[in-house]
């Protein structure tokens, strides 16, 4: 090596990025391995899945056939399809519907204390779910909501509503000021000017919210299962119906949780489309 | 027939005591290219934006033709803007854009179409109709901007330094498509610039402001030689006018020079004590074998005409100069040199107001007067 001792040469930094990326690999699958483990056993027999791991089985449709088929008595899987899409569908679109005119309102013609909102908003979440349940059981008791899909669509707009404006207003924000201006002053109205400006521009920025109200609603289990265990039943509580007492239930439960996982993965992989399309592309220099 | 009116028309943002446009008065004639000029601050935006309605008003008035607009929403002015980074909508395509106001306003399809295709001919738009602005490029988007402005035949256009985005070469060029555009039409154009030379190649008039306040506002010769005061004198012309403080002594003294006077510009300053500035043009101030003594620090040699920086010894201080010559001129940096003044002279008291523009000269002290 030469006199200039501390800067790496051309190399060992080689060497460096080599091992860094290897690390970053090895990472990646350890935190992916339950998944990759989860959709093998699928595939198994529940003999061949409590074995340890092992790619030496004969592959076999069994156990999706299994958990869709209706076992008499205990929630079905399509009921439960059916109760999770209308639940997260409905309360995705009311958030929207609230979250849009709210983050606008915030980002262009902010009131005078809009922080504080903001903090107001984002407070409601501080509270733990526990402590909520409770109160929220009672009052669902009272109006004679439990085992109604509709309690859960109340919820589920309610809680993911703080987070939609969060993230709508900063990407509202972001819109250039004078493309607001600009379709005031050539006559649009305040719909015309959401309509046919800023939502076409905030589309990939809604896409995302979307996606987030969509995942969350899909995979919220405790205040289902505590409002919800006999009617209006969502995904995550039928795929807790394959666990079972009696006999072995790893394949089963594997194949009910792929299941569970394949409408989220396929909203996330349609938002994506969305979302890669850059914001505001050409509207200024 | 459309003029625009402000009248005493004050805006002051939330948070700040000072108004960023005090009392704006300004009577502005149909047809007539006003230019609003001054430095980032001076508040010529904030004008624009509320003769556009996006700022309130919180005293005063505004007037569109014999309308007061005041508390007219933006949509309701019949005017239309463009704005420095063009904002044309990005995911309309360059027809849409310029026809998107006339949408709004309910003009027929068909009507709208010949509308844009008309102004897309003036502004050579043609073959870029069907694209989108981030496929254009930043001269196409500036006439986009323009074309959308023009197809609404508003009564007013409003121009926030619509040409700034654009390299040096392309404004020039453009700035002379908007002037004959502007001519063409007769629509009353109020254009917002914080380039002097802009303004002052543009304008029918000029408007200069400074903190809010409305320093002058006359036609551009005017604003060139006869200043209203120090601010007015110092930005407009470029290079700059010298402005040497020569202190509250009589006769007037640069370096060890006198200012020979005309009797009416001696009077003027007998009326008054305290400090006079004197203000010359570069143009004004001769370089060769004049009674001030400098020295060259550097030549600027534009072809057709050089502008030579000097330095003089005043009041022990080194002050700087520009001489504005015609080639050919010899002399290097570091050159000792004698100064004259050739032009008028302008005076401004302590308060920075013009007191008298006399035609001047130095004299060395004690030397006969050839006058």
């Amino acid at each position: 090596m030469s006199g200039d001792v501390g800067t790496p040469t051309v190399g060992e930094r080689r060497w460096v990025n080599g091992a860094l990326g290897g690390f970053a690999w090895l990472t990646a699958l350890v935190f992916f391995f339950p998944v990759i483990w989860m959709v093998i056993n699928s595939f198994k027999n529940e003999s061949e899945a409590n074995t340890a791991p092992t790619l030496n089985f004969t592959p076999t449709l069994d156990r999706y056939r299994e958990v869709t088929e209706s076992a008499g008595g205990l929630l079905s899987f399509g009921e439960a399809f059916t109760n999770s899409i209308v639940i997260v569908l409905v309360s995705t679109l009311i958030v929207l519907a609230l979250a849009i005119p709210a983050a606008y309102a915030l980002a262009v013609k902010p009131v005078h204390k809009w922080r504080d909102i903001l903090f107001f908003f984002i407070s409601t979440k501080f509270l733990p779910v526990v402590a909520s349940i409770l109160p929220i059981w009672i009052l669902a008791r009272n109006f004679e909501l439990l085992n109604t899909r509709l309690v859960l669509i109340i919820l589920y707009t309610a809680i993911n509503l703080p987070l939609a404006v969060w993230m709508l207003r900063s990407f509202f924000a972001e819109i250039p000021r004078e493309l607001i201006e600009a379709a005031e002053i050539d006559g649009a109205s305040l719909r015309g000017q959401l309509s046919s400006i800023i939502l076409p521009m905030a589309a990939p920025g809604i896409a995302a919210t979307a996606l987030l109200c969509v995942i969350f609603a899909w995979n919220e289990f405790f205040y289902a299962v505590q409002l919800n265990p006999v009617d209006g039943s969502t995904v995550p509580i039928w795929v807790t119906t394959n666990v079972s007492t009696r006999g072995d239930f790893l394949a089963k439960l594997s194949a009910a949780s792929v299941l569970a996982c394949i409408p989220v993965v396929l909203a996330g992989w349609i938002a994506q489309k969305r979302m890669i399309r850059g914001l505001a592309m050409g509207a200024i220099k | 027939m459309t003029t625009v009116r402000y009248v005493e028309a004050t805006r002051t943002y939330a948070g700040t005591d000072t108004p960023a446009v005090d009392s704006l008065s300004l009577d502005i004639a149909d047809g007539e290219l006003l230019v609003l000029v001054g430095p980032s601050g001076s508040g010529k935006s904030t004008a624009l934006r509320m003769l556009a309605g996006l700022e309130p008003l919180d005293a005063g008035v505004i007037q569109i033709g014999d309308r007061d607009v005041s508390n007219v929403r933006p949509r309701d002015r019949d005017i239309a803007m463009v704005f420095q980074n063009y904002a044309l909508y990005p995911q309309l395509s360059v027809a849409e854009n310029m026809g998107f106001a006339l949408k709004q306003h309910g003009v027929p399809k068909e009507e709208r179409t010949a509308r844009v295709r008309e102004t897309a001919r003036i502004l050579d738009l043609e073959p870029f109709l069907d694209r989108k602005p981030r496929h254009l490029s930043g001269g196409q988007r500036q006439r986009v901007a323009m074309g959308r402005a023009i197809v609404r035949q508003p009564a007013v256009y409003l121009m926030d330094e619509p040409l700034s985005n654009l390299d040096a070469k392309l404004r020039v060029q453009t700035r002379t498509e908007v002037v004959e555009l502007q001519a063409r039409l007769g629509v009353t154009t109020v254009y917002v610039t914080h380039d002097q030379v802009e303004a002052m190649t543009m304008g029918h008039r000029v408007a200069v402001l400074k903190d809010g306040l409305l320093q002058q506002c006359e036609a551009p010769s005017t604003l060139y030689h006869e200043p209203v005061n120090l601010f007015v004198a110092g930005f407009i012309g470029s290079p700059a006018m010298n402005l040497v403080d020569v202190g509250d002594a009589r006769p007037l003294k640069v370096g060890e020079t006198e200012f020979e006077l005309d009797a009416e510009a001696d009077a003027a300053l007998a009326k008054r004590a305290g400090g006079v500035t004197v203000g010359f043009r570069p143009e004004a101030l001769r370089v060769g074998d004049g009674p001030l003594r400098a020295r060259i620090r550097t030549v600027e040699d534009l072809g057709s005409e050089m502008f030579v920086h000097v330095a003089v010894e005043h009041q022990g201080e080194s002050v700087p100069l520009i001489a504005k010559m015609s080639p050919p001129f010899d002399g290097d940096p570091g050159d000792q040199v004698g100064l004259q003044i050739t032009g008028t002279t302008h005076l401004f008291g302590e308060d920075g107001l013009r007191v008298a523009s006399p035609k001047a000269s130095l004299r060395t002290p004690g030397a006969v007067s050839h006058s």
